[in-house]
């Protein structure tokens, strides 16, 4: 008797059009930038410094996709939005990227020289920082398949995941402490980080009250 | 008759063959410059040249495309494509430089006559830019010893200030609510410094007059020095008897010192300077940064008995 149900909210309704979405089909979208820019700076079409260029846009790619995956679990407790199904391959694709940014730095800019690279990693710190952000996000890409999460079971696997917000928190000051002054863009980056790891940290709210 | 002076040579190893460096983004560069220099450069004019004795060989030029789309001028804001796309709107001409403190003939000196005083050499320098990337530009201009040597320099004068044009109304990051540095910009040289047959005031660049985002209509170039050191849009120059403020010193006095010699030996707090990244040589571009920019032989001398890593 589908007349007596009331009329689906837009939130049903979107929510539905999002169960038919298939989570690798947002995976491949999260990764477009990176493909982009990476076809651009391969193709010679990002200026005058491509590695520069192509490190700057995969970094910068990979903290927005770091700070996606953090918008999730508020977006659900304020607008009742849920997208928690999309939300490991958000992770998975901000690890891919991160990891692109990565490789873009040891092979195209200090051409995987160890002396070199270990001394930009011991001796700038915001490379240090870096680069203690990405160690620190492998862990969580190792852990993110369901097998994994039924091995640690989920309160391990909970905790573990949680290094993700000094993940974020690290991103930002690694973008912050690479430019010669102190930028509006990456406070930005960084004020959202400490705000989305700051909205966990509020007394929870029981289910329902908001 | 050009005479090459071999202090300014790189071994004939480095010299990339015409073959290679005739390639695919060199044409598309130049293509592309033609393109972008009608459109953005339609002052540039072009300037009447002789050669110079202290140029730079054997090295492969960074393209004009590049020199003028890859630039740090933060008035124009802080990235690097900002001050091609937004300098556009400075006003040039007409241009005076105030010529102030311990000389003979103060003033304010119109840019042609400042110009028009000696011939416009042809002059190919490495730049070495503090945050690890370089360029070769053959610059046009006149050295600064001729200048200070016509407005006379008192006994007293030991340094050297320089100060960029102040104009909120064409420089849009002077108007901003959260400016990048304090402006003016200042620079400031030892007279000594000053007098090196290397320092150059530059007023064009491939032969043509500056770009706006090049620092027109005047600009300082030091080639030993970090970039930062060669200050754009010159409108002051003084003499004065005690080391002048200057900008990135001021601003971030333990990362940025008054002599900011090329050093690789001495590293920037937040990054290495022991290499350097050429742009326009594509991927893998780094190469090892030479003491004082491979500029030792012309400079090094005035630096005898100073510790160059306080005096950083």
């Amino acid at each position: 008797m589908p007349d007596a149900r009331p009329a689906p909210t837009a939130l049903q309704r979107l929510h539905g059009a999002l169960r038919r979405v298939p989570t690798w089909s947002v995976y491949l979208l999260c990764m477009a930038p990176a493909a982009i820019y990476t076809t651009l700076a391969f193709s010679d079409r990002l200026g005058a410094d491509p590695a520069r260029a192509l490190e700057h846009a995969l970094g910068l790619w990979g903290l927005r996709l770091l700070l996606a995956g953090l918008v999730v679990t508020p977006l659900r407790q304020i607008i009742g939005l849920n997208l928690i199904r999309f939300r490991r391959v958000i992770g998975l694709a901000a690890f891919t990227t991160i990891g692109l940014h990565l490789l873009a730095w040891a092979w195209l800019d200090v051409g995987f020289d160890p002396a070199t690279m270990w001394k930009d990693i011991s001796r700038r710190p915001y490379i240090t920082i870096g680069m203690a952000a990405f160690v620190l996000l492998i862990p969580l890409a190792i852990t993110s398949t369901n097998a994994m999460i039924r091995r640690l079971g989920p309160k391990a696997w909970s905790r573990l995941h949680k290094l993700v917000y000094a993940i974020a928190i690290l991103g930002g000051v690694h973008f912050l402490l690479l430019k010669k002054t102190i930028q509006p863009e990456p406070l930005v980056y960084l004020a959202t980080a400490v705000l989305l790891v700051g909205w966990r940290l509020l007394p929870r709210r029981r289910a329902g009250a908001a | 008759m050009l005479i090459r002076d071999p202090r300014l040579d790189v071994p004939s190893s480095e010299i990339t063959p015409k073959s290679i460096w005739l390639n695919r983004r060199a044409l598309m560069a130049g293509v592309g410059g033609l393109i972008a220099g009608g459109l953005l450069d339609a002052a540039a004019a072009p300037l009447q040249t002789v050669k110079s004795d202290l140029t730079t060989t054997g090295e492969e030029l960074t393209s004009r495309e590049d020199i003028t789309t890859y630039n740090n001028f933060y008035e124009f804001g802080t990235d690097k494509s900002d001050p091609s796309e937004n300098g556009g709107s400075l006003t040039t001409s007409p241009w005076s430089v105030t010529i102030d403190g311990l000389v003979d003939k103060p003033g304010d000196y119109a840019l042609e006559d400042i110009m028009g005083a000696q011939p416009i050499e042809e002059r190919v320098y490495r730049m070495r830019c503090v945050e690890a990337w370089s360029m070769v530009i053959p610059w046009n201009g006149f050295p600064l010893s001729a200048l200070l040597g016509r407005v006379g320099v008192q006994p007293s004068a030991k340094y050297v200030a320089f100060q960029t044009l102040l104009r909120p109304s064409e420089m849009p990051d002077q108007d901003s609510s959260f400016p990048a540095m304090p402006y003016p910009y200042v620079e400031g040289l030892r007279l000594d410094e000053a007098m090196n047959p290397l320092t150059l005031l530059a007023v064009g660049l491939y032969g043509e007059t500056l770009p706006n985002q090049n620092g027109a209509p005047l600009r300082l170039v030091v080639p030993w020095k970090y970039g930062f050191k060669g200050i754009k849009s010159i409108v002051r120059i003084s003499l004065t008897e005690t080391q002048p403020p200057t900008s990135w010193n001021m601003l971030a006095p333990s990362e940025y010192g008054f002599y900011a010699n090329v050093n690789p030996k001495v590293d920037h707090p937040r990054w290495s300077q022991a290499t350097e990244r050429r742009i326009g040589a594509g991927f893998n571009a780094r190469r090892d940064t030479l003491p004082f920019n491979g500029y030792g032989d012309f400079v090094a001398a005035m630096y005898a008995g100073m510790d160059l890593a306080q005096n950083y």
